[in-house]
């Protein structure tokens, strides 16, 4: 599982002066918390607990309502991730061309399941719905990098250039 | 000015068939040979045809190259950049044309297919407001300038344009009511959210046709009597952002947007918002909620936003390809041109993304109206591999699937409805033998399920229950009881939810009930899956007398359970066996049969 990454997290200092200087154009505009979120999230590559509290305390917004829009979108991560993000498609093209057996593989490869990520921080596995590359199913991305047209036994590779 | 301009489709699907990299290798190609500056090279959108990708089109000469590797560009650059000679090896070839085709519009994929929305898409570099206004581009908008706001309106009316989101309400209608609704503030809002997970027309709009998604908004602002937009975009489209954000700069700079619009007085403003991944923010409250920075629930209507919209202020909601048709439709003339193409009840044409066991794989522009075999056997090309056509699902997880007895319906809002499915978005995903219809309806399902946003009671609860009896019927436990349970709780949340989400959501249950009930029984009855998918319900055998003993069934299985000698039939050991479909994945006599747990093969399949 992923006590590491989340004992390496919990242990992160979060620089309240990055953060701060992230939400400051933002401040009196409550309806501007999804890209303030985003706009974390692209820094720290989660939502560390001190950034919600942050903005709770700068924007004047209860962290439960801040919270509650977080995990709301299937977006916002609440756990540190990987150097490599793996999305597998889940869209229709690609399940009836066999995405499940795709993930089944690359699961058993990394020995993590959907949303999880590896102690040694090198993958997170994440299903999504429909990359737009429907043309190519089954398709995965990993980072910015689709690869389309999958079988299984390509996945061993593909995992192996990814450090 | 340059001598020729070559067209790389730059669209997702041809990047992950490697277009960077040809890109790259024609760059070089064309350095070694000093002609760089000679030639415009532009990564531009696509030109629906993904199946062949990457692609290349040369302009003036319009030709056609598809399936390209880096490699190829030495050959390419020399013959025909140098050389001005055709390289035939790279042309279309398929088994639909006799010989291989040089034009664009002589392949079959593209000849029965009308381009309105999609007319620059390919063609012009998206990057390029110069090149969008060469084309005719704001024109359309400055024309509305010059006439009165409820004209706009008449106008969209009487080319009988319905919404491309979903539901086809008549946009002329929706822009009249928020024009007339009272208050000073009002906003025109585009959802570019496109959740159905196997379309991507709208991606492709916004990638290919940034300018023609302003202008629409625009005309929309005069129309309604608005100075400001939203666009409301996936954050999983970061290409289609980036255009977005280029075209508003640009027509900044032109003085197309911003305050005193080309000495008009007529002032518009448009921000982009990124969604953060919720299927339900496609639905327009939903949406509206997100913008506002909240939860993205769904609302009850009434209030429709046309009265009561975003931060409470009147708004028209459209979807992209819905705006992408309005320079068309505003332009002299545009709504009687309009008005032809179609049915009496739909009006225009409607972009599909075609996927699925498709042998041409891509999107495709047609008039309302044709048939499902014309799209499938004409355009798509038929089904891949040689094999049989079993359904076709429209509308995604809103939608119904579509079987053979109905393939010469003809496309139009209101047959689709009468068949049990929707016009949706437009995603086509067609499914041949070896998709299990009941495995398909518990995939949209539990899509659905994990998307309900849990607010109203029908949603949340019913479609877990469904889905527990679909899981249950593909696991091998059904009970002859399940079909008729599905049914009613089918309706009742059809009837009862809240939102879009709910009341469509069961459409793929029933319509794949409806039209292939016996895979149900089949799966209920008997146990058995024929299209080999459910894992519990049928095993794989190797047919003795066509197995050649190759072996490559036996390196492909990750759990050692076929065993066989070079040259002798193989076996599978189905105590070890996991189902995994590897084998037939590798196998090149098809001689892995799908047969009933524990039986002999079953011949028929
Ligand atoms: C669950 C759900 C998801 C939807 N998703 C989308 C979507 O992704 N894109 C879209 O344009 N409309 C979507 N709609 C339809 C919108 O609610 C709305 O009808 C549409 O944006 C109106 O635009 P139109 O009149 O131009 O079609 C969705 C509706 C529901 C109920
Ligand atoms: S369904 Fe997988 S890319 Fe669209």
């Amino acid at each position: 599982m992923n006590t590491d990454a989340e004992a390496t997290a919990i242990n992160q200092e979060i620089d309240l002066h990055q953060v701060d200087s992230i939400i400051e154009p933002y401040i009196g505009r409550k309806e501007m918390i999804i890209p303030v979120l985003q706009k974390l999230q692209e820094h720290f590559g989660y939502l560390p607990r001190q950034t919600m509290e942050q903005v709770s305390y700068r924007m004047h917004i209860p962290l439960s309502r801040i919270y509650g829009v977080a995990t709301f979108y299937a977006q916002f991560k609440m756990r540190p991730r990987g150097r490599n993000i793996i999305r597998v498609c889940k869209g229709t093209a690609c399940h009836i061309q066999g995405s499940p057996k795709i993930a089944e593989r690359i699961e058993e490869n990394l020995a993590i399941q959907n949303g999880e990520t590896t102690t040694d921080l090198r993958f997170t596995l994440e299903e999504v719905a429909c990359i737009g590359a429907c043309a190519l199913a089954p398709v995965i991305m990993i980072n910015d990098n689709p690869h389309g047209r999958l079988t299984a036994d390509k996945i061993k590779d593909i995992l192996a250039s990814y450090k | 000015m340059y001598e020729k301009h070559l067209m790389i489709c730059g669209a997702t699907g041809c990047i992950s068939s490697g277009s960077r990299s040809v890109e790259q290798a024609l760059v070089k190609e064309l350095e070694n040979h000093g002609i760089r500056d000679r030639y415009r090279l532009v990564m531009g959108g696509c030109p629906g045809f993904c199946e062949v990708g990457p692609i290349l089109v040369i302009y003036p000469d319009e030709v056609f190259y598809c399936h390209l590797t880096p490699k190829d560009m030495v050959e390419l650059v020399e013959k025909h950049l140098v050389g001005g000679e055709i390289v035939e090896r790279l042309l279309y070839k398929g088994p639909d044309v006799a010989v291989p085709v040089r034009f664009y519009d002589s392949i079959p994929f593209y000849a029965k297919q009308k381009f309105n929305v999609l007319h620059n898409s390919g063609i012009i570099d998206p990057e390029s407001i110069d090149e969008y206004i060469m084309r005719g581009g704001y024109r359309a908008f400055t024309r509305a300038l010059t006439i009165d706001s409820l004209t706009i309106c008449e106008e969209v009316k009487e080319s009988g344009l319905r919404g491309r989101g979903g539901a086809g309400f008549s946009t002329g209608q929706k822009w009249e009511f928020t024009n007339k609704a009272p208050g000073p503030k009002k906003y025109v809002v585009c959802n570019a959210d496109e959740g159905d997970p196997g379309a991507f027309m709208d991606r492709s709009i916004l990638e290919g046709d940034p300018h023609a998604i302003l202008e629409g908004m625009l005309i929309c602002g005069r129309a309604i009597g608005s100075n400001e937009g939203y666009i409301y975009c996936r954050a999983e489209y970061p290409l289609a952002i980036k255009r977005l954000k280029i075209a508003i700069s640009q027509a900044l700079e032109y003085g197309l947007l911003g305050e005193n619009i080309l000495g008009y007085g007529f002032n518009f403003k448009i921000n982009i918002k990124e969604g953060a991944g919720a299927f339900v923010c496609g639905e327009e409250t939903a949406l509206l909620a997100s913008i506002e920075g909240k939860r993205g629930i769904p609302r009850p209507r009434p209030p429709f936003p046309a009265q009561s919209g975003l931060f409470g202020k009147p708004t028209t909601i459209n979807n992209v390809e819905t705006l992408a048709n309005i320079p068309l439709i505003v332009r002299e003339g545009g709504a009687a041109e309009f008005a032809q193409i179609g049915t009496a009840g739909s009006k225009g044409t409607k972009v599909f993304a075609l996927a699925g066991k498709i042998r041409n794989t891509g999107l495709c522009e047609v008039p309302m109206g044709i048939t499902f075999r014309e799209i499938i056997y004409d355009v798509g090309g038929g089904i891949k591999g040689g094999r049989e056509f079993k359904a076709v699902q429209a509308g995604g997880p809103s939608g119904g699937c579509i079987p053979t007895e109905l393939l010469d319906l003809p496309i139009d809002y209101d047959s689709l409805n009468k068949a049990g499915a929707i016009m949706g978005s437009g995603g086509l995903v067609v499914m041949d033998e070896s998709t299990c219809m009941v495995d398909l309806a518990r995939y949209f399902l539990s899509f659905t399920q994990k998307e309900s946003c849990g607010k109203c009671t029908p949603c949340r609860e019913g479609t877990m229950r469904m889905l527990e009896i679909l899981n249950r019927i593909t696991g091998g436990f059904g009970n002859p009881e399940d079909l008729d349970t599905l049914d009613s709780l089918a309706h009742s949340i059809k009837d009862s939810s809240l939102c879009g989400l709910g009341q469509t959501c069961p459409n793929p249950v029933l319509s794949t009930i409806r039209y292939f009930r016996h895979e149900y029984e089949e799966h209920i009855e008997e146990k058995y899956c024929r299209a080999g998918v459910c894992k519990a319900l049928f095993s794989y055998k190797i047919d003795q007398e066509r197995c050649t003993g190759c072996r490559a069934c036996v390196k492909a299985c990750p759990v050692d359970a076929i065993t066989g000698e070079k040259k002798e039939p193989h076996e599978i050991d189905q105590g070890r066996c996991t189902h995994c479909g590897s084998c037939i994945e590798k196998c090149r006599q098809d001689c892995i049969l799908i047969t009933r747990v524990g039986r002999e093969a079953d011949v028929s399949n």
